[in-house]
């Protein structure tokens, strides 16, 4: 499996990174050389075995319905880029 | 007094509560080592004389006040510095990355808060690879770290500040993080005593996320008596880390002064960890320390992990997959690096990341996009998930027969600047014989076992079952005590 | 045939109950709606860096009550998963949520359609319903032309509940809704504010010939009214119809319905940028929900509706249409028990009436829930228990009603008592007062006796207006008749 330029732009576009023309064929190299690599599993017979995604095998611990934060928004607004009236800016958002 | 920089921590808490020396005068050495040495190495990255001083002046208070009393821990006084992946409160943390050069914390991670409380004066934020990816410390936003043992090689990475630092004896220990060998290899590469411990042992909270299921903070020292004594203050549950784990607290120290515990022992060395792959100085000094072992009344036996082989490619899968999801949240939007010319939102998006993440992240940001995205999920990611199965039944295999596993750390010496960086997969395959443990969630450290080529350090590391720790240690520690590869320092240092 | 009869309309709703938690799903923030910008926005709702999230074990509570209440499976281990998109009101650039093993699935709710003899049940078949985390605002509004955001909602506990495409008009679709918006307060899920966006749906909706394989389906977002939801499918399935009987296909899309034209609009957002490449949180780990559990929030569930309406219907002997009627929400079955209690069960039928009529036009009229009725249960017994012993009329009853609405006096006999309404009901002062009003009115009597029977009737009005009402209507027109006839 190896990419192509269309298929960089797209993931680079899922991922939100900005890509030169330059940069989509040297990232297609780069992620072909990575692919390659990694395509060493495709040949490791697995059924029936199941997928591991953490590392230790506990379940999940619930937490008491209690609320225990405060207000920081300035705190937290003072390392922002831009606020206004406790809001976070952004550019306009189209529906 | 200099000679204090050289001492482990043991003797420092010593000489601290003897009032040899005072936590400020500690400081102060080590802050003016860090003034004259450090900008031939960059291993700091944040400093901030006043704060330092002013928490070692609260730390003697602590010992004047509460004098012989035992609620006071042997750390407090002793100096230490953060890898800059941690958040503390009031302190720049940027994790080597552009996107958080102004990003100043606000809170204190879960182990920089135990730390503190134990009473350990900050020495200031240590340098390291972006986002903790790399093996070479060469992407960081802030410049490479030198290896004080050879400024013209790498010091390892991801926790190359952390490792430069001990070395140089800029600080008496520091923290690190390990997702696929971060503590380790460095530790290795740097000629120290690192570890990483079980996954779920130190709580992951206020740690930048790299790779979740992977990532374990742990300590970096010269010796592994000195980790003990870190991780004893480092671990330990966090209701605030879903996958902190409720165990009781732990001596990590409590074999230590025993004597002679390594009677018995049953040491299992892969077979593939001994393979081609690995430089014939690094294999000689791992034999000696295995020679060594045999001495001190342990046995070796060979073990076979049949699967470690695709551990790097795995972990290829795995860990980008989490790191495209983990740093998503760098958007420009509440905080970090937003770029100053935009169209429109989705320009907004694309450019802060492009122009806040350096190469090596937005290569990771990519695959894991790929590996996720539609079609290609079963192909990659799950059947990455899978062979991580098969990684961990390996060494649940083996330790069936062996109690600890030993091998390299790392298949080389530490290499120039530049030897690698140019292809990502040669980079990766640095981190091949420590990559399965982070698979596994078992714990695993890096102790220095002599010198290779160039009269560089090599590390012996050492791999033990889950919660095992303690035992570790106390295997890496019998070993110290008839060696000194862990007190030498690079010349010209001193 | 008509171009409805060609034509099968298929919809299936996603419903987000937001679940009455006093945190968030996954940190300890306030979900208290209405503060000020941000100030319920915590490090982990903003997601600074290395922040974590912890399950709210409530959410997990909610999630088993309504999975009993709706005859669901509840998995004994669920997952859950990161759905990845960027957008600024998502902080982490993930919404978790659950995807491949959700909490609860399968079940379904019975809803009613229609009344009277031409009323039907359906049973809606529920695909399933599993915890996510709610996303912040987006507020448009202008900011030197930019958008602000508040992240308070971040976080907010949700049941995200999808059934099957089980519904064939935006009828049935309406009458889901409100069956489930009824049944997640019943069960003390989610307090249905619509207005506040606590209970919001979406509709898929598509259109085929019956028979045929399923049509493409466009997804209606945020419908928060029941009014709104039926006028956006019905404005849909037309335009579909109308795009393809014009040759046109249907491209998958998400619409937006606009309340003031009653058009569906696409959403100006690219949908061929999405892929949310689900995978398991790697920072949460399995959800595991044993039968001790189970069992545990089973006992503390309150009687089901269903079961209720049953159980009125079989020992009260209630039509299926009161049953439901009484059954709507939680406080109106508590206000007909309480009612019933205190009349005596014999006067179910009555007390029901009672409630769904004057009672239920009083509050609509005055804007109140059952709940805050200034008339209390007990209260309304004692009116219908004295009906039924013959104490007062009907019609004296509604001002024994208003009186006791208006708070004068504490119970009906005390009204009845101090306002002399007492029904006459002793035959003789009742046959003196036929006699004076017939010796009064020879005209109707007149007319009566040449065959107008209904004649009767200004008689027995006048009779009453003598007695202010108190007479016994049926005793007065049976003496009237029987003398009359004489």
């Amino acid at each position: 499996m190896s990419l192509n330029l269309e298929d960089v732009s797209r993931i680079a576009l899922l991922s939100r990174i900005e890509l030169s023309a330059a940069e989509r064929a040297s990232t297609r190299d780069q992620l072909n050389d990575i692919l390659g690599f990694i395509e060493q599993l495709q040949a490791v017979d697995t059924a029936g075995i199941e997928p591991m995604a953490h590392a230790v095998d506990v379940v999940q611990r619930l937490r008491a319905d209690v609320v225990t934060e405060t207000d920081r928004r300035a705190d937290f607004q003072a390392v922002a880029p831009e606020t206004e009236a406790g809001l976070y800016l952004v550019p306009r958002v189209v529906e | 007094m200099s000679e204090l920089i050289n001492s482990s921590l043991r003797e420092l808490s010593a000489a601290l509560a003897a009032k040899k020396v005072s936590a400020v005068e500690l400081a102060a050495l080590f802050l003016d080592r860090i003034e004259r040495l450090n900008p031939g190495l960059n291993a700091f990255i944040a400093l901030d004389r006043d704060k330092t001083l002013a928490q070692a002046q609260a730390a003697d208070e602590t010992r004047r006040v509460g004098a012989g009393a035992p609620a006071i821990s042997p750390l407090c006084g002793i100096p230490l510095a953060h890898k800059d992946i941690f958040c503390t409160r009031g302190w720049r943390t940027s994790c080597g990355s552009k996107m958080l050069e102004n990003f100043v914390a606000p809170y204190d991670a879960h182990v920089v808060e135990k730390l503190a409380g134990a009473g350990m004066v900050m020495l200031g934020k240590l340098n390291m690879d972006e986002f903790a990816m790399g093996s070479s410390n060469e992407s960081s936003y802030f410049g490479p770290v030198k290896n004080p043992w050879d400024i013209s090689c790498v010091p390892g990475g991801s926790s190359g500040g952390s490792a430069a630092a001990i070395a140089a004896r800029l600080t008496p220990a520091a923290t690190g993080t390990d997702t696929g060998g971060s503590i380790r290899q460095p530790a290795a590469l740097c000629g120290l005593t690192g570890l990483k411990p079980t996954y779920g042992a130190v709580s992951r909270y206020g740690m930048i996320a790299f790779a979740s299921s992977l990532d374990q903070a742990g300590p970096m020292a010269k010796s592994a008596e000195d980790c003990a004594l870190l991780l004893n203050a480092m671990a330990g549950f966090d209701a605030r880390d879903s996958t902190s784990l409720e165990r009781p607290a732990e001596d990590y120290t409590r074999d230590l002064d025993q004597p002679a515990a390594l009677q018995g022992l049953r040491i299992g060395l892969p077979r593939e960890f001994f393979g081609a792959g690995m430089d014939e100085d690094v294999r000689a000094a791992v034999e000696a320390a295995l020679a060594e072992y045999r001495k001190l009344g342990a046995t070796t036996v060979e073990v076979q992990l049949p699967n470690s082989g695709l551990s790097v490619p795995a972990y290829y899968v795995i860990a980008p997959a989490e790191a495209s999801s983990n740093l998503s949240r760098f958007d420009g939007v509440r905080y970090g690096y937003r770029a100053p010319d935009y169209a429109d939102l989705a320009e907004m998006y694309s450019r802060s990341r492009a122009q806040g993440f350096g190469a090596e992240v937005k290569r990771r940001i990519l695959i894991g996009t790929y590996v996720l995205s539609h079609g290609y999920y079963d192909a990659y990611y799950l059947q990455a998930q899978k062979i991580r199965r098969l990684i961990a039944a390996d060494f649940k295999a083996a330790f069936q027969q062996c109690d600890v596993i030993m091998g390299p750390t790392s298949p080389s010496v530490a290499f120039a600047f530049g030897a690698k960086s140019a292809d990502p997969v040669q980079m990766y395959l640095s981190d091949i014989y420590t990559i399965s443990t982070n698979l596994a969630g078992l714990p695993g450290m890096s102790l220095p076992c002599g010198f290779g080529r160039n009269n560089m350090p090599v590390g012996l590391q050492i791999i033990g079952n889950l919660f095992d720790e303690a035992r570790m240690l106390n295997v890496a520690h019998k070993y110290q005590q008839v060696t000194d590869w862990h007190t030498r320092m690079p010349e010209g240092l001193k | 045939m008509t171009r409805a009869a060609q034509w099968e309309v298929v919809i299936g709703l996603e419903t987000h109950a937001q679940l009455q938690t006093r945190s968030k799903i996954f940190s300890g923030s306030s979900i208290a709606f209405g503060a000020e910008p941000n100030v319920q926005a915590s490090a982990v709702d903003i997601a600074l860096p290395g922040v974590l999230p912890v399950l709210n074990r409530e959410a997990v509570v909610c999630a088993i009550k309504f999975g009993l209440a709706v005859g669901a499976t509840i998995a004994p281990r669920s997952v859950f998963a990161r759905k990845n998109y960027f957008y600024p009101d998502l902080p982490k650039g993930y919404q978790i949520s659950q995807f491949e093993i959700p909490v609860v699935s399968g079940g379904g709710l019975a809803i009613r359609l229609g009344a009277g003899d031409t009323a039907s049940e359906k049973f809606v078949h529920l695909t399933r319903a599993h915890l996510e985390e709610d996303a912040g605002k987006s507020l448009h509004e202008d900011f030197h032309g930019r958008t602000g955001i508040d992240l308070n909602r971040a976080g907010t506990p949700l049941l995200e509940i999808v059934t099957e495409p089980d519904m064939r008009s935006s009828a049935e679709a309406v009458a889901y809704a409100r069956a489930l918006h009824a049944l997640v307060q019943w069960i003390g899920i989610c307090d249905g504010n619509m207005q506040e966006g606590s209970f919001r749906c979406d509709a898929n909706v598509s259109v085929r010939r019956p028979g045929e394989p399923l049509g493409t389906r466009r997804e209606i977002k945020n419908l928060n009214s029941f009014r709104f939801m039926q006028q956006a499918i019905d404005f849909e399935v037309q335009w579909q119809i109308a795009e393809i009987e014009e040759g046109r296909a249907i491209r998958q899309a998400t619409v937006l319905f606009d309340p003031d034209t009653g058009e569906t609009r696409s959403m100006r957002t690219k949908e061929d940028a999405h892929d949310y490449r689900y995978f398991p949180d790697p920072d949460l780990l399995p959800l595991e929900i044993k039968a001790d559990w189970i069992d545990e929030v089973k006992s503390g569930l309150p009687e089901l509706p269903q079961a209720m309406q049953q159980r009125f219907q079989s020992e009260l002997g209630l039509s299926p249409y009161d049953a439901a009627a009484l059954t709507a929400s939680r406080e109106m079955a508590a206000y007909f028990e309480a009612a019933l209690e205190s009349a005596g069960r014999e006067n179910a039928k009555p007390v029901a009436n009672w409630i769904m009529g004057e009672l239920s036009a009083r509050l609509n009229k005055e804007g109140l829930e059952i709940a805050a009725a200034p008339l209390s249960a007990p209260q309304l017994a004692g009116i219908v228990r004295r009906i039924a012993d013959n104490t007062i009329s009907n019609k004296i009853a509604r001002d024994v009603f208003d009186a006791l609405w208006a708070g004068d006096g504490k119970d009906a006999d005390a009204v009845i008592s101090a306002r002399g309404w007492k029904q006459i009901t002793d035959t003789g002062a009742i046959e003196a007062l036929v006699d004076e009003v017939l010796a009064a009115n020879q005209k109707s009597v007149d007319e009566y006796r040449a065959g107008k029977e209904k004649a009767v009737n200004a008689l027995v009005g006048q009779a009453m207006k003598a007695t202010r009402g108190k007479a016994n209507p049926q005793q007065v027109t049976d003496l009237l008749k029987k003398k009359l006839g004489a």
